[in-house]
């Protein structure tokens, strides 16, 4: 089961989960990735230390798809 | 962010030269001033030594600016902070999770030295850990729990480290032993292990 996850003020929340064998869910979680991005959100999937992709349309076969916002100069 | 030159190991090492220049602009006019005074009158020693005072204290603010940049900022509610601390928890090995615990940093290698990432800022050694850049970089969302915070410059740091680098402001860029003075103690042991990591090869 992968899961498409949203970091923000709750810690992190869970948007959407789907496996690929399940169109439906497939369908929901790229509806709910890319209304995400719409709001301005990157999606990233983590790939160990030190390495991290980002990702504009949802990778289906990627265990978690994490959401977070831009960052900037403080 | 189109008007700065993107971060590379040889930007960085042009900049570090550049903090060490402006180091030296602030500090020997005044050690300068403090000789000539004792020397032509002995008797105005005591403005020599505040002049000496002035010389050492401009680069220890700027080491203390540098150092602010991994500060503990608000907490966030506890729920929150534990979901928060559960999902980096999982971005990163048990040795950074073990250190995160103790300092609420968290190290990672990256290509252009070995970072210490806090929650609105990040700390750079370079490789051989005598040299340490401090970065002022944030997540523009004051609600977010700290460790989200964390979860968002490190996942930012993995997708693009030159990126980071650039887009980050530079507090201060200097020798680590400076920087070290500034921390409080926890805070300390992370800058040794960043050190300890960028001088293997």
């Amino acid at each position: 089961m992968s899961r498409l996850i949203r970091m923000d003020r709750t810690g992190h929340t869970t948007l959407a989960e789907w496996t690929t064998d399940d169109p439906a869910s497939v369908e929901a979680a790229v509806a709910a990735f890319r209304a995400e991005l719409e709001q301005g959100y990157y999606a990233v999937v983590s790939q160990g230390e030190g390495h991290a992709e980002q990702v504009r349309e949802l990778p289906l076969d990627a265990p978690v798809v994490i959401l977070r916002r831009p960052i900037a100069g403080g | 962010m189109y008007w700065r030159r993107r971060a590379t190991d040889s930007s960085l090492r042009s900049s570090a030269r550049l903090w060490t220049l402006a180091t030296l602009a602030h500090t020997l006019p005044f050690i300068a001033v403090a000789a000539v005074l004792v020397a032509r009158k002995p008797i105005l020693m005591p403005i020599g030594l505040i002049a000496l005072v002035h010389a050492w204290a401009i680069p220890e603010l700027y080491a203390a600016r540098g150092a602010k940049v991994v500060r503990r900022r608000g907490a966030a509610g506890e729920e929150a902070e534990r979901v928060a601390l559960g999902l980096l928890g999982d971005l990163i090995d048990h040795r950074a999770r073990e250190l995160h615990a103790r300092t609420r940093l968290v190290l990672e290698r990256g290509e252009l030295g070995v970072w210490l990432v806090a929650e609105a800022g990040a700390l750079l050694v370079r490789p051989g850990g005598r040299r340490v850049h401090c970065y002022c970089v944030r997540v523009p969302d004051p609600d977010l729990p700290p460790s989200d915070r964390v979860a968002h410059l490190l996942l930012a740091l993995r997708t693009d480290e030159s990126g980071f680098a650039t887009l980050a402001n530079l507090a201060f860029s200097g020798a680590r032993w400076r920087v070290r003075r500034r921390l409080a103690a926890p805070l300390r042991e992370a800058l040794d292990a960043a050190a300890a990591h960028a001088r293997r090869p």
